[in-house]
């Protein structure tokens, strides 16, 4: 009896309370009508189809994404489609971060309501998403992207997609 | 007496003051009611044991905002709590749907009650039985009748 509490308290332990499971995983990317960072280009949903790629949900706000933005350029840098979505940040903080640390991104969804987040199941900076060529949600990893969570779940599932290192 | 209930007046009041993060109007009490219930009954994603009406983090606050809209906008309780499951799953419901995934955070109380139950009726059936047996056999009380019954005598 008492060990089987103690095997099942044990592995309450090992379990991160923190992880969500996405409601959106497997559901088709939320339509949107935003602009680009900085322009009044507006994008939508279609800007992100057509080949497998990660969307990055950041903010000059945001310590983590200070932390994460050097691997990401690395992720770039290997020719990996990477989205940005600016999450409830002012343009100028969010252009000026970009202009100093250098910009990975192929495009910036300037989402300053949060409205875009919402509807994606956002809950804090930085999260990342995979998505296919179809624009359906695959997967999202919330919290830092460094080479264990790139190495271990998103190249493995980019490649099961169809991307390839250039 | 006066002094200590002023005290303790203050510290409720400035503890109400912080509780309170943004206020909604509503012309109608039963929608104030509605927002109350479910703000209560909808969880924080980020902060996790708050509900949405507590918690200050700023997806908290979109949330409530996002609730106030869509009630005044006529939305029903079921259509709000949809549209937030849809976005966040279930983890959002303080007080979850039954579904095959939740079934057993439902009926676990149900089940360990009955187990409860049946191992209290077990133990109280073995016992009964254990004192109506003294675990004398016959013999054994026909001399213990007799060695009372010379003590008497």
């Amino acid at each position: 009896m008492f060990v089987a509490l103690g095997l099942l308290l044990g592995r309450g332990l090992q379990l991160d309370p923190q992880a969500l499971p996405s409601a959106m995983v497997d559901q088709a990317f939320p339509q949107f009508s935003l602009t680009a960072l900085g322009t009044d280009e507006s994008l939508s949903r279609e800007a992100l189809l057509g080949a497998p790629a990660l969307l990055n949900v950041w903010a000059s706000w945001c310590p983590s994404c200070r932390v994460e933005h050097p691997y990401l350029q690395r992720i770039a840098d290997l020719g990996v489609p990477l989205f940005g979505l600016n999450y409830k940040d002012r343009g100028e903080d969010a252009l000026a971060w970009l202009g100093q640390l250098g910009n990975p991104y192929r495009l910036n969804i300037a989402d300053v309501d949060g409205t875009l987040g919402l509807d994606l199941g956002v809950y804090g900076a930085p999260e990342t998403y995979v998505l296919d060529a179809q624009g359906v949600i695959r997967y999202r990893h919330v919290g830092v992207v460094n080479e264990q969570v790139w190495t271990q779940t998103l190249q493995p599932l980019l490649l099961q997609l169809g991307w390839r290192e250039n | 007496m006066l002094r200590w209930s002023a005290l303790v007046v203050f510290v409720l009041w400035v503890q109400a003051a912080q509780a309170v993060i943004e206020t909604y109007e509503f012309s109608d009490p039963a929608m104030r009611e509605r927002y109350r219930v479910l703000s209560n009954e909808l969880r924080c994603p980020k902060c996790q044991n708050q509900n949405i009406a507590d918690s200050n983090a700023p997806i908290a606050q979109d949330l409530r905002a996002q609730l106030n809209e869509q009630l005044q906008s006529g939305k029903s309780n079921e259509e709000i709590v949809d549209y937030m499951v849809q976005r966040y799953g279930e983890f959002v419901l303080y007080r979850p749907r039954f579904s095959p995934t939740t079934a057993v955070l439902w009926l676990s109380p149900v089940l360990l009650l009955a187990l409860a139950g049946l191992t209290l009726w077990s133990t109280v059936r073995r016992s009964r039985r254990a004192a109506g047996n003294s675990g004398l056999q016959d013999v054994e009380r026909e001399r213990l009748a007799k060695l009372l019954q010379e003590r008497e005598s």
